[in-house]
């Protein structure tokens, strides 16, 4: 598979990375190049074969429900670039 | 008296209970050796204060007869930490622009475990941008620079990555150990780059708990160290099941040093024929081969055997890698921690801040993580790979029920200089075709230093156990060790007056 | 019974589908251990994990998966196993990892069924699709700054149960009666307290319009509809706005929507006005869900009985009438009372206090059952002085609204202003001999067959004794006399 510059566009948007137009097409080539050495994958049957879900066979552990964290308003917005009164900040977002 | 930054971490461990040294002595002597090697690089963040508070702590608890048996398998032992753990109130950067002035107000379990059990720590170290590297060059905070230089000839080497600086840091004699981290041969590949000793235990055997995540289900943090024996003194320290990490194994920890027998007799040891690949170099071969002679001789088994999917693994890994990246780095958007870069609206902020804050490789991944994941594309590459995936974990499964471990090469080559693969990743990716099927398939390696090139660079060999087996791939790793003497150290070349 | 809508052009059939949210009743969020409570200081209920710092983990909470097997059992739905967290990735300020937490193609709970009951008396059976956990999101908020968006994630990773209907709804009614059931079972399992005010139960509602009989159009999503009544607007608008575009020859773009209360209308989301891929992968931060039959049975044993099997039971054993049954069942707070007031009491008695007088009187009060000036026990002390004839119906409302001023016991009321019934015949015969020796022409007209007058005569008495006389007696005895 060989990715044009409008998927890479696409891409970058929904990563929300800016990418200049000079550099879209670099990108294209470079990810094309990678995306088609991955290809050899398509040499594996696979169809009996189900996806990995986790690498040892265990089920997922539960933890009790009890309160035993938060309460720490200072530490979580202490690195904060941006907030007021224990808010973090963002530019205006019109829903 | 060997000066306190040759001694090993066994060594001094003898000489601090003796009373013959003191933690604040030996600290001090890896302080100014690591203040004398600001030329390679290895270092993000030093920390000496904070050490000589540690030391003068481990000391005050030594003498109060607090230390040794009960607490403190590192008790007064200065290690260097990777720059990707959380440190409370130390810069954590995880080797990225994007991370800017961030300093968590909390501690890793790995490094949590680490003060606990007595260690003093001297800084953080370099690395590749979030773990995204195999020669440390793609730090925001430069290159690291490889202790080892070619025989007569001064260009500057890598130290493989991700973990290079804390290869570096212990190579370099200023750091006794260091953490690091293992995605896909990230504490291997810089081991064998440096002449030192890394592992990267079965995953779930360390927290990942506080550990800046590249990908969850492939990374795993082990230790790099001057010496076997120093590597599971210092993997037992920093293991241990964690309710914080839902991956974490529930596990009992063994005594990892105790299974340091020197005795590999009657072991099965397996050599897979896939790791012979076209043009890698005959030196390599020929260690191995060596390596291979050396387990013989000590009365192990050697047996053939077949990891057929080996082929597959790297591009499973720049699959299943980026994929996962993609979304853990969604979370460095300039709004709680780090940088942010403004722009008009929200949109434009993100891709401002992203684009500023993350590197050419990191961005690569992301975009190809965004890309596999992305509608449409989803079951030809990413559920594709988790397929293949359990075929390369089947592979160890069906070859470990004929062998106890495995011997590889650790890495492809040699340390190669700076900024000759950089501009081709796939070249690039290639330095981890040894060290990411174990990655996939979740099992513990180790990479020791066994020979030096015929240019004079350290090559290692790689041993791979089963899933929680690490005591027989310290066993093994022991042995193979002794037999190689491996004593060499880089000529102190950065150090003194300059 | 037809819910079609006329347009100009003909006839149009309106097919809605629900997504619910309802926050899971639990102490700690659905992946740490920071508090859900309600109304919290910003960025206070917050961990490390829910404000997505570095290296942060996800440790799933036991309660959250018990109760969304409580509800699935109580949604008549089919429990999975084996179920997959996901990560949705997207980019947005009050989604601090980049991702929710949730379930994609693997949820906890699968297909449904739910009876739902409508303002006919009938009921529709309306399918579910599915129920999933996943992570809340922070909260924006817009109004504080000119130019900043503040950003509150004490809501950040509550644990939610995301209940999909399939698009079985056909009006507005039903959409409604669906969203109550929905939110009366999950309160009688105590898994939601369904406080829609408060944010703990909302919906975003799919609407599309079609013609009888065609396949089904092209819809639209109203995000958080937070109560029955918006949504049941929203539909209204949603459903002309459709048809009016479809019938000048336009079509319907998918889209996200916004209802506005203040308008009545909905328009589109501006940030959410593009395409969305959100690139679901299993969370590799966490193994897959698994428990076995035994957990399920286990939760199965201490479901308690569910608003149908109640009123069920209140027709068949308690002799109530459909819709009384069914009023006493709409809510869990409303059954417990009323079988409280019932207990060792005539249940239909009972019955009609609690939705007659009582109701009335709460809603006076503009108070919710859970916070009720008087008690259950209160009430039927005061259906216990009827009874035994110590005061009448009509005393008793009197008593009863007394009862709401003062939160004071109907005995002590009643004895303090005197209102025992007067049952002492001769005393009432007295004021009976006054109002017949005075009223001859009303006696006359009584026996000349014109019953009616009865009424007029008790009244008089009634009015007499300041509504003490005991009225069966002054019925009685009324007859007796007027006869002789
Ligand atoms: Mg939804
Ligand atoms: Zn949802």
């Amino acid at each position: 598979m060989s990715v044009d510059k409008a998927t890479v566009a696409r891409i970058a948007h929904l990563a929300r990375i800016g990418v200049g137009e000079e550099e879209l097409q670099p990108l294209a080539d470079e990810l094309s190049g990678i995306l088609q050495w991955i290809e050899q994958l398509n040499e594996v049957d696979t169809d009996a074969v189900p996806p990995m879900a986790s690498v040892h066979d265990q089920a997922l552990r539960w933890r009790e429900d009890v309160i035993n964290d938060g309460d720490k308003q200072a530490d979580i917005v202490a690195n904060a670039p941006d907030g007021a009164n224990g808010f973090f900040a963002v530019p205006k977002v019109i829903e | 008296m060997a000066e306190p930054t040759e001694l090993g971490i066994a060594e001094a461990r003898d000489q601090l209970a003796k009373g013959t040294l003191s933690a604040r002595e030996l600290t001090e002597s890896h302080i100014a050796a690591m203040a004398d090697a600001t030329t390679l690089n290895a270092m993000v963040t030093e920390t000496p204060e904070i050490a000589l508070a540690m030391a003068d702590a481990s000391d005050a608890r030594r003498a109060k007869g607090d230390a040794g048996g009960e607490t403190g398998a590192l008790e007064g032992i200065p290690l260097a930490i990777k720059d990707l753990f959380c440190t409370k109130g130390v810069l954590t950067t995880a080797g990225s622009h994007i991370l800017d002035g961030f300093t968590p107000p909390y501690e890793s379990t790995v490094t949590a475990n680490l003060w606990q059990a007595g260690a003093v720590m001297l800084g953080k170290t370099n690395m590749d941008e979030f773990a995204m590297g195999s020669s440390n060059e793609t730090s925001y905070h430069g290159v690291v620079q490889n202790p080892w230089r070619r025989k007569g000839d001064n260009q500057t080497l890598v130290p493989g990555g991700s973990s290079g600086g804390s290869a570096v840091a212990v190579a370099g004699r200023f750091a006794m150990g260091a953490t690091a981290t293992d995605t896909g041969g990230s504490i291997r590949q810089p081991a064998a780059f440096t002449g030192t000793v890394g592992c990267k235990p079965t995953y779930g055997r360390c927290s990942r708990w506080g550990v800046v995540a590249f990908a969850s289900s492939l990374d795993q943090a082990g230790p790099i160290t001057r010496s076997v024996r120093d590597n599971a003194i210092m993997l037992g320290a920093m293991a241990g099941y964690d309710p914080k990490d839902s991956t974490s194994a529930k596990i009992a920890l063994p005594d990892f040093e105790a299974a340091l027998t020197g005795d590999v007799r009657g072991l099965k040891i397996g050599v897979p024929k896939e790791y012979v690949l076209d043009g890698m170099p005959v030196e390599i071969e020929a260690l191995w081969q060596q390596g291979i002679g050396w387990l013989r001789d000590a009365g192990a088994a050697i047996v053939d055997i077949s990891l057929p999917h080996t082929k597959y693994a790297l591009p499973a890994y720049y699959i299943v890698a980026p994929a996962e990246a993609s979304s853990n780095l969604a979370r460095y958007d300039g709004v709680r921690f780090g940088l942010r870069v403004p722009g008009e609206d929200l949109t434009e902020m993100y891709k401002n801040t992203r684009a500023a804050g993350f590197g050419a490789e990191v961005r690569r991944r992301v975009l190809i993580g965004t890309y596999v994941l992305s509608a449409g594309y989803y079951d030809a590459y990413y559920l594709k790979a988790q397929k293949v995936r359990r075929l390369i974990a089947q592979d160890f499964r069906d070859a470990y029920e004929k062998v106890d471990a495995i011997l590889t090469p650790s890495a492809p080559s040699a340390a190669f200089a700076v900024g000759d693969k950089a501009d081709d990743p796939i070249a690039m990716y290639l330095n981890d075709v040894f060290t990411v099927p174990a990655n996939l398939a979740g099992l513990p390696g180790i990479s020791i230093p066994a020979g030096l090139s015929d240019e004079g660079l350290p090559l290692g060999l790689q041993i791979l156990a089963p899933a929680f087996d690490e005591e027989t791939m310290y066993r093994v790793a022991g042995v193979l060790e002794e037999a190689a003497a491996f004593a060499k150290a880089p000529e102190q070349w950065w150090r003194g007056g300059s | 019974m037809s819910d079609l809508v006329e347009g100009a052009t003909g006839p149009w059939e309106v097919v809605i589908g629900l997504e619910v949210h309802a926050q899971v009743t639990s102490k700690s969020k659905l992946f740490s251990g920071a508090a859900t409570a309600f109304g919290a200081e910003p960025n206070s209920q917050v961990s490390l994990v829910d404000a997505g710092m570095p290296g942060m983990l996800p440790v799933i909470n036991e309660i959250a998966v018990q109760q969304a097997v409580r509800s699935g059992l109580g949604l008549n739905a089919k429990i999975n196993k084996y179920s997959v967290f996901d990560r949705k990735n997207y980019f947005y300020a009050d989604l601090p990892q980049g991702y929710q937490i949730s379930q994609y193609l693997q949820p906890i709970v699968g297909e449904g069924m739910i009876s739902v009951d409508l303002a006919d008396g009938s009921s529709r059976d309306i399918g579910i699709e599915r129920l999933h956990l996943e992570q809340d999101a922070g909260k924006s908020i817009h109004d504080r700054h000119p130019s900043k968006t503040y950003v509150d994630l004490n809501r950040s990773g509550v644990a939610l149960m995301e209940i999909v209907s399939k698009p079985d709804m056909r009006s507005a009614e039903e959409a409604g009666a669906y969203v109550r059931k929905v939110r009366a079972i999950l309160r009688y399992l105590g898994t939601c307290d369904g406080n829609m005010e408060e944010g703990s139960m909302r919906a975003d509602v799919n609407v599309s319009v079609r013609r009888p009989g065609e396949g089904l159009g092209t819809r639209a999503e109203i995000k958080n509809v937070n109560s029955v009544r918006f949504m049941q607007l929203a539909i209204a608008y949603e459903t002309n706005r459709q048809i009016d575009i479809l019938e000048d020859g336009g079509s319907i773009d998918q889209e996200t929507r916004l209802f506005d209360a203040q308008t009545g209308t909905t328009r589109p989301m501006r940030s959410k006005e593009e395409a969305h891929d959100y690139r679901y992968f299993p969370d590799p931060d966490l193994l897959p869900l698994e428990f076995s039959d035994a957990f399920i049975e286990g939760i199965r044993t201490t479901l308690p009985e569910l608003p149908d099997a109640k009123k069920q039971r209140y027709m068949d054993e308690l002799g109530l009438s459909a819709h009384d049954a069914q009023v006493l069942v709409s809510d869990r707070d409303i059954a417990a009372f009323y079988e409280q007031v019932a207990t060792g009491r005539d249940a239909k008695v009972a019955a009609n206090w609690v939705q007659g007088e009582f109701f009335a009187q709460l809603s006076k009060a503009e108070r919710d059952i859970a916070d009720s000036p008087i008690s259950a026990g209160q009430l039927g002390g005061l259906i216990d002085l009827i009874a035994d004839n110590t005061i009448s119906g009509k005393i008793a409302k009197d008593v009863l609204e007394f009862m709401f001023e003062s939160g004071r016991d109907a005995a002590d009321i009643v004895a303090e202003k005197g209102l025992t019934q007067v049952s002492d015949s001769g005393a009432i015969e007295g004021e009976i001999d006054k109002v017949i020796a005075a009223n001859p022409d009303k006696v006359a007209e009584f026996q000349s067959g014109k019953d009616k007058v009865l009424g007029w005569f008790v009244g008089q008495i009634m009015q007499a004794t300041k509504g003490k006389a005991n009225p069966q007696m002054v019925n009685q005895l009324l007859r007796e006399k007027l006869k002789a």
